[in-house]
């Protein structure tokens, strides 16, 4: 019997991962472009928006003729019920917003780090207790507890509501970051570092840490997109500093104001949107960054477009006779610089 | 089409591309026996001709494989034998249609003549019903990771019930002793059908995968590296079971792998696979004695002879080109000994190897004859050989 | 350990840090705001109630703080969640139990139904990526986006004020008296409508779109390759190969987001004015009811731990593996 040739895996789809790539912006996936143009544009407001505030947000014109205005001229998104300028309080109440969700995701996602990587590191005993807490916070719904908390009035304002947000936000990101820091350990170049006898903390920064990049910025997009969703839900029910502006805070002026019933929808929708649209830039950037971590997602993106045409990808595999018979103008051109004989066979029905 | 075609590139419409003036085609003749006859018994039963598989990247198609040509016979063995990301693979599913898109199918035919169909049929013009009653019936596949390639949450006999069902039209209880018969025939207990494969060991999850292949009788069987996952004593039990079933049933094998001594052992006829292209085929035995591409040559240097002559251990210095931008002429060309400015001209046809008593002994590289010593240093800096070839080489095409 | 035994032991540890957590809130509350509340009621709160707040913020008890809080363990274990400062003399446990079945009905449905329709939508477009259906998903991830009071708000002023096709909010018409009744049921299920579409709405591209990704990877996986290659009918290669094992991760991303989407839905009867937990909720931080806030933060956490515990018996039910594998 023969000793075994080298080892060498068999990987079928190997040639089309060695693609070149071109310049990163470009590989970048269209959704994750448009969801950064978008959060680009909220950012943007949220740095310059108060800088360039027509009115102060909480001036309350006493004319009773200033109550409840329709946009205008003077007041681009229209007045609340006292006199209010709606599009200063947006453009404050972006800021504070953002600001918060930013905070929160920065300290959630420093802990989920710290956490994830820890428990993967020390392993035994430590992984299975802070694995335990993780996932035990996990199930807890930090809505309620948030409520519980901030129902004392001495935890209201933006500090506290920072604290309890990011200390309710972590798991998430710990779970997927020990799972990939197990996986990454395992590796070969690790377990080479560790053998060389590099520090421990050394291998964490140098070869742990940039091996996450991609995860860490996904559970950073979930964290800002929670502390987003949460802090406008509580400030909607009234939990939170409501003599500040924040989406939330005017939605919740709004709502006790009745603005819809008495259809001042420009007082309403205009906050509303700008969260919904602050979430779907997040989910976008998200499933962007999904992408480019896995090169299944990605693939698909590309998969559907052969020949310019979308085909069904888990079908048997196209011919490019069929693509372009049945198909426009373009990918017959295109097709028409292809050296295939079947084409030529195909058009003369022979075989 | 008739059976030459398999082994006579010219044959075809399929003019390749000359990079430079074509290069003299004496063989053509000698390699086709007898044009323009019927249906013949000895008529290839899958015969692949021209076959061209890319993968639609962004940054451009990637040649996975470049007109190959590749006929099985009936009742044969043929071995690919090629590298990881060689597109040895990609050739035997992109034949099958099992490729997902952004892989496409830019050229070939795919001709399939069993038994059981009246007329020949090209698999790449039948649409997905045609190819789902085809496939599996006349052409089963063993593949590489049982582990993988059976459903993890299906019991054993219900996945062998799937195949039953359809394919062959039988009445519940015949198809529930068909399933335990089909464990009978590789040799395991009938009590396994009401297991999970994690519950299996590899070696029974790979029988159960040939067990499988064999449930509708099809009359090709591929196998795609089958035993790679397993260690070596039951990758012996296995490779002998498939031989003796091979020899009972009479199907036809097309065995990928990228372990040529074991080919050299098992199969009737080697084909040798290199980004994306074929660089030689011939018998096994001449493939052992005699091997004419450089590539071969090196691939078996890779491992000890039992049989043949003595020879020094040598690996292949190197690594595959990028198919993103092949190299004009010979792929090998960068790892070759024996390079020479004239390799980045060379038309990669296969022609008969002159000295080669078997004319269906064929190989891409016209300047190599078996047994000419390679130039210089032959090892690590082997490699390094051709610099002054690889430097004036411009990804242009 | 199997994987039931350690989820069992998991589902204990989770609930007693929720019963512990709930137990020190009020009770690591800095002094000042322990103060403050108490001083929010002297003259307005019965001498019982008073009695009955100091005891759930563990002011003026008598005994030690384990005696306080085996006493609170033993009156949770008798769903004595003490009495409502708010509604006095009405037991929070009483509160509890005229809401909970509202919620439940509602919001439990709601998540099931928008769990099957976002699946079901995710595994035809995991299948056919880059289909149609990837582009409706882009439409729905802009409404999983907008936050569930404010497009309740949105269809409420739509369907039920400007085209009254829906009642404006209650959990049933006025003047009907609860009952196991046909007027009272239809009533019940046509004001359930517009509140349970907007939890369906705003929740189905969740799910669509994680089952979509698992999807796509699972399509990838050799098993449906092979099933492929099996000539099965494309029904028998989505459903039992692929779409089977890509439940699996759905199923564990669903317990998983199961606090979240119940918590949204909270909020959202606060809008729809629906007799269920939320409202009840928001009343009792209007009202800085602490006892029932805090109850109503454990009912909320029990019934996510016992959504998860049915997640855990269906996987155990689906996947074969999860029977002996020892996993967390």
């Amino acid at each position: 019997m023969t000793v075994a040739p080298p080892a060498i895996t068999a990987d079928p789809t190997a040639v089309a991962e060695e693609a070149a790539q071109p310049g990163r912006w470009r590989r970048m996936p269209t959704k994750a472009k448009v969801g950064a143009f978008l959060l680009g544009f909220f950012v943007l407001a949220a740095i310059i928006g108060p800088l360039v505030t027509p009115y102060d947000p909480s001036y309350q014109n006493p004319s009773p003729s200033a109550s409840m205005n329709a946009p205008s001229a003077a007041h681009l998104l229209g007045t609340t019920q006292t006199g209010q300028d709606v599009l200063s309080q947006l453009l404050v109440g972006i800021r504070l917003t953002l600001e918060l969700a930013i905070v929160v995701g920065v300290v959630a996602t420093v802990l989920a780090v710290i956490v994830g990587v820890a428990a993967a590191y020390l392993g035994g005993f430590w992984d299975e207790l802070l694995s335990l807490v993780t996932n035990v916070f996990l199930v807890i719904p930090a809505l309620p507890l948030l409520i519980v908390l901030l129902g004392y009035p001495s935890l209201r304002g933006e500090w506290p509501t920072i604290i309890v947000l990011s200390g309710l936000g972590w798991p998430w990101g710990a779970r997927v970051i020990r799972a990939q820091t197990l996986a990454i350990r395992s590796r070969d170049f690790v377990a080479a570092s560790q053998e060389t006898g590099e520090r421990t903390w050394r291998i964490i920064t140098v070869e742990i840490i940039p091996n996450e990049v991609s995860l860490i910025a996904a559970s950073f997009v979930n964290t800002v997109l929670y502390a987003i969703g949460a802090s406008v839900a509580l400030a909607f029910i009234g939990l939170a500093d409501l003599n500040t502006w924040s989406l939330g805070t005017i939605l919740y002026w709004a709502e006790s104001q009745q603005a819809l019933q008495l259809g001042a929808w420009w007082w309403f929708v205009p906050p509303g949107l700008a969260v919904a649209l602050i979430g779907t830039a997040l989910v976008l950037l998200n499933t962007g960054i999904d992408e480019l971590g896995n090169p299944r997602l990605r693939d698909a993106s590309s998969a559907s477009r052969i020949a310019g045409h979308w085909l069904p990808p888990a079908d048997p595999t196209p011919v490019l006779a069929d693509v372009s018979q049945h198909r426009g103008p373009v990918t017959r051109f295109l097709h028409s610089f292809s050296r295939s004989s079947l084409l030529d066979e195909a058009g003369g029905g022979g075989s | 089409m008739s059976a030459d075609r398999a082994l006579d590139p010219a044959a075809g419409p399929a003019a390749r591309p000359s990079v430079g003036p074509p290069p003299n085609l004496s063989a053509g003749p000698a390699l086709a026996p007898a044009a323009g006859r019927g249906p013949d018994p000895t008529d290839p039963v899958l015969d692949i001709g021209d076959l061209s598989v890319v993968y639609r990247t962004p940054a451009g198609d990637v040649r996975a494989v470049d007109h190959v040509n590749l006929a099985l016979g009936a009742g044969e063995v043929i071995g690919l034998v090629g590298e990881s990301g060689s597109g040895k693979s990609t050739l035997v599913y992109g034949a099958c249609r099992l490729l997902r898109a952004p892989a496409l199918v830019t050229s070939g035919s795919v001709t399939y003549r069993g038994r059981r169909v009246s007329r020949p049929a090209d698999l790449l013009k039948m649409d997905s019903d045609e190819l789902r009653r085809l496939r599996w019936r006349e052409i089963a596949i063993v593949f590489q990771s049982a582990m993988n390639a059976l459903n993890p949450v299906l019991r054993v006999r219900d996945q062998l019930l799937d195949v039953i069902h359809a394919h062959l039209k039988m009445p519940r209880d015949e198809a529930r002793e068909k399933a335990a018969s089909l464990l009978d025939l590789v040799g395991i207990s009938r009590s396994r059908l009401r297991s999970y494969p994690h519950e299996l060991s590899g070696g029974m999850r790979q029988r159960v995968m040939i067990a499988m292949a064999l449930a509708t009788d099809p009359e090709i069987v591929i196998m795609d590296e089958p035993t790679t996952a397993l260690d070596v004593v039951v990758q012996r039990d296995i490779l002998a079971q498939i031989v003796e079933l091979k020899e009972r049933l009479g199907f036809s094998i097309l065995f990928i792998t990228h372990d040529l001594s074991l080919l050299l052992e098992l199969a009737d006829r080697i084909a040798v696979m290199y980004a994306g292209q074929l660089l030689e085929v011939g018998t096994a035995d001449e493939i052992h004695r005699e091997p004419s591409h450089p590539y071969t040559m090196g691939l078996l240097n890779s491992f000890p002879s039992l049989r043949g002559p003595r020879r020094e251990l040598a690996g292949i210095p190197g690594s595959p080109p990028d198919l993103h931008h092949p190299p004009p002429g010979c792929p090998f060309l960068p790892r070759c000994g024996y390079g020479t400015a004239a390799c980045l001209e060379v038309d990669m046809r296969l022609l008969p190897v002159a000295t080669a008593a078997d004319p269906e002994h064929v190989t891409a590289c016209p300047f190599v004859l078996p047994g000419t010593p390679a130039p210089g240093v032959q090892g690590p800096t082997g490699a390094t050989g051709p610099a002054d070839v690889r430097t004036t080489r411009e990804p242009g095409a | 350990m199997s994987f039931i035994v350690r989820r069992l032991i998991f589902y204990v540890v989770a609930a007693w840090a929720a019963l512990t957590i709930n137990f020190f809130i009020p009770r690591l509350m800095p002094g000042n705001a322990v103060e403050s509340i108490m001083a929010k009621f002297p003259g307005t709160l019965q001498p019982s109630a008073y009695r009955a707040l100091e005891a759930m913020l563990g002011v003026g008890h008598p005994g030690s703080i384990w005696h306080q809080y085996w006493a609170y363990l033993v009156n949770i274990s008798h769903f004595n969640f003490g009495t409502s400062v708010a509604e006095y003399p009405a037991q929070v446990s009483t509160l509890l139990a005229e809401t909970l079945p509202w919620t439940i009905t509602l919001v439990g449905t709601a998540t099931v139904i928008a769990f099957l329709i976002g699946t079901g939508l995710g595994i035809l477009a995991g299948w056919r990526h880059g289909g149609s259906l990837d582009r409706v998903l882009l439409g729905l991830m802009f409404l999983q986006a907008i936050p569930y009071f404010f497009f309740a708000l949105i269809l409420l002023e739509l369907f039920a004020l400007k085209l009254h096709v829906f009642p404006v909010g209650q959990g049933y018409g006025e003047g009907l008296i609860p009952g196991w009744h046909w007027d009272f049921i239809g009533s019940a299920v046509y004001h359930s409508l517009l509140p349970a579409l907007t939890i369906v709405l705003t929740s189905i591209a969740g799910w669509m779109l994680t089952m979509r990704n698992v999807m796509i990877t699972t399509v990838g996986e050799d098993y449906v390759v092979a099933a492929q290659a099996k000539g099965l009918p494309n029904r028998r290669v989505i459903f039992s190969y692929a779409a089977r094992n890509a439940l699996l991760p759905q199923l564990q991303g669903f317990a998983l987001a199961v606090g979240f989407v119940v918590s949204g839905a909270l909020i959202m009867e606060i809008v729809f004015s629906y007799p269920g937990i939320g409202l009840l909720l928001l009343n009792s931080v209007t009202s800085d009811d602490y006892p029932v806030m805090q109850a109503v933060f454990l009912v909320i956490t029990f019934a996510v731990l016992l959504a998860n515990l049915i997640v855990d018996v269906i996987i155990v039910f689906v996947d074969p593996r999860a029977r002996v594998r020892e996993a967390r």
